[in-house]
């Protein structure tokens, strides 16, 4: 096995990974060196080409299709320089006061995470698209959502130069979305930070070392071959830092002879989502600009939170439930559908963790709690009377019986549209913003890190992604996940001199 | 050995009930389908590979208790309504099993881009410089 020999070690490059990556790459100039493992690939600006299977395989775990250990929902987790900043469609809030309170972490402070995330909505130029960026299925949603009543809401988003290509979640074909890959990972390689990619973590030793297998590129597969050569590396470092999301991270640990809290894997909540559609009388601008500004915040009140969407052929097809004739025609009305994403505001439940199977690989243990249910119901209420409201034809909805509700039933979506039609396994649900596993808290009794994403009992071991929340954002989290991860980076530089000793 | 080559018929068949425009596939098109699917599969663990096999076995020979003919031998009402019988299963295996069944070959169909044309998806890279005139 090759050895190599580092100060700090990061494991990861997406939210978490880069931003630590950044904030501690001015200590290189100290002779501090500083690398990056990344599982996945460095692919090239001309290889992202908006085609829907090619780019999945090519960004994401399994496609896009991690399915949760009872086969109930799938997971999509980006796999690449970036990791998931390169799939997301950049929206950008900031951590919700009551969020953070419930959290009830000691030492973490809303305004310290509020600072902490203006720092990096300005270094990822966030801002409101202007009308003229706007396409139609935006705009009924607005339209919609204000005739039934709803507070809707801009997302302000980390674009540079958006052309509208509207594929986001596919990796921008035009390099317009600020994510890690365009901002933080380049500023730290400037700086002298070394990033390996196709490289996976195989464990974390208790002498510091990182054991990484360095894979060759496939043939014919997207990206550039390793910066390393393939085969097996022991890395030693003094300060190691987990970047690698909410299943990564905890799996990672689970499969390292660490002396770990019990806790570690628990707490798992993921927002799970359905895409819902609806069939207009006219064609509408929907597969060009971009696909995700508005959204309707009901997390406090109702368990869920509304976003606009747009997904490609075979995405929308898979979140149509049923099959056959009424299911081609929802899919050919493609030019007429207008498409919401209902997201339930789920929290961590006892069971729903992240283990490891015998070969070290994660496993995700996620039941559907009667009140995640509930959130997912009322979201689909609410997105029916949207689409009706904005004019639609008829709306599909997942628990109706049939699925699909003609506009004259507009006035009855509550009495159609209930609890009594969830059927695990039958519904498309799927997720994408995977948090916990490794929350924050007070003790080894009750978290796995403390308030800076120190491993308890393990000083040099430092988490820095969204496997830190204690339970659910109930928005999107990438933002709030690079704001602890500058803490992390602060506490990092905090201990150097006692660490690097 | 592609991981559809024991079940391929009955995979078809499913198909057409899923997709019915599926009837109309050329023999090429149908291969391309199945490679979308096969390079989905390809990543799979091989137990998941089987699985899959062996819920199409089930797929076809279970109608045989209720029609008294395979799956492959039925008419396109009763395969509806078989599968839709099968969609709704109490038993959560049958009916995770069929959605991942039906998931790949929506993959297989879908993800063609001779599909998303033929169903009016036109993103484009170039955004809105593309759609206005």
């Amino acid at each position: 096995m090759t050895e190599r020999v580092y100060e700090v070690v990061i494991i990861g490059s997406g939210a978490g990974g880069g931003t630590v990556a950044q904030a501690l790459a001015p200590m290189v100039r100290d002779g501090v060196r500083i690398l990056v493992l990344e599982k996945g690939p460095r692919l090239a600006d001309g290889e992202f080409t908006g085609r829907e299977m090619e780019m999945a395989t090519a960004l994401y775990e399994d496609g896009g299709g991690f399915l949760t250990a009872d086969g109930t929902m799938t997971l999509a987790f980006a796999c690449t320089y970036g990791g998931s900043t390169v799939v997301y469609t950049g929206t950008s809030l900031t951590a919700p006061e009551r969020v953070v309170r419930h959290w009830n972490v000691p030492g973490l402070d809303h305004a310290d995470v509020v600072r902490r995330s203006e720092k990096y909505l300005r270094e990822n130029n966030v801002h409101l698209l202007g009308p003229d960026a706007l396409n139609d299925n935006n705009r009924l949603f607005v339209e919609g959502g204000r005739r039934a009543g709803y507070h809707v809401e801009q997302f302000p988003v980390n674009v540079k130069g958006c052309r509208g290509s509207s594929f986001c979640n596919l990796g921008c074909p035009n390099q317009a979305k600020q994510g890690t890959n365009r901002v933080q990972l380049p500023a730290a390689e400037r700086d002298g930070v070394e990033v390996v990619t196709r490289a996976e973590v195989l464990r974390i030793e208790v002498d510091r070392s990182v054991v990484v297998r360095v894979g060759e590129k496939p043939a014919g597969g997207k990206g550039a071959p390793s910066e390393w050569a393939p085969g097996d590396y022991r890395v030693r470092g003094k300060i190691v830092v987990s970047a690698g999301g909410a299943i990564g991270s905890p799996a990672l640990l689970l499969r390292s002879p660490l002396p770990t809290p019990r806790c570690l894997g628990d707490g798992f909540t993921c927002h799970p989502a359905l895409i819902l559609v609806a069939e207009h009388p006219r064609a509408i601008t929907n597969d060009v600009g971009h696909p995700k500004s508005f959204f309707v915040d009901r997390g406090a009140e109702e368990r869920f939170v509304l976003e606009t969407c747009m997904y490609f052929p075979f995405t929308t097809a898979k979140a149509i439930t049923g099959f056959g004739a009424a299911h081609s025609a929802m899919v050919r009305a493609f030019p007429r559908l207008q498409m919401i994403l209902v997201l339930a505001c789920d929290h961590a439940t006892p069971g729903n963790r992240i283990t490891a199977d015998a070969a070290g690989k994660p496993v995700v243990h996620y039941r559907f709690t009667p009140e995640t249910v509930d959130g997912l119901v009322r979201g689909t209420v609410a997105s029916a009377k949207i689409f009706f409201a904005a004019g639609a034809l008829r709306v599909h909805a997942p628990f109706a019986d049939p699925p699909l509700i003609d506009a004259r039933d507009a006035a009855r979506v509550e009495a159609l549209i209930t609890t009594r039609h969830w059927r695990p396994g039958k519904t498309t649900v799927s997720a994408a913003h995977l948090m916990g596993g490794c929350g924050m808290g007070r003790s080894a009794a009750d978290s796995v890190t403390d308030v800076w994403g120190r491993v308890h009992g393990i000083p040099w071991l430092r988490v820095a992604d969204a496997s830190l929340f204690p339970d659910s954002l109930e928005i999107n989290p990438y933002v709030t996940i690079m704001a602890l991860a500058d803490r992390v980076a602060e506490g990092i530089r905090e201990d150097a001199r006692e660490l690097l000793a | 050995m592609a991981v559809l080559d024991p079940v391929r018929p009955a995979f078809r068949a499913v198909g057409q009930t899923v997709v019915p425009e599926a009837a109309r596939l050329t023999e090429s098109e149908w291969a391309a389908v199945e490679d979308i699917v096969e390079q989905a599969l390809a990543t799979r663990p091989p137990r998941l590979q089987r699985q899959l096999v062996t819920l199409i076995r089930l797929l076809q020979w279970l109608p045989l208790f209720r029609y008294g003919r395979p799956f492959t031998a039925l008419d396109p009402t009763h395969r509806t309504r078989f599968l839709a019988a099968i969609q709704d299963a109490p038993v959560l295996l049958l009916r995770r099993g069929f959605w991942g069944l039906r998931t790949l070959v929506l993959m297989g169909y879908y993800a063609r881009p001779v599909a998303a044309t033929e169903i009016g998806y036109q993103a484009d890279p170039r955004g809105w410089e593309a759609r206005r005139p």
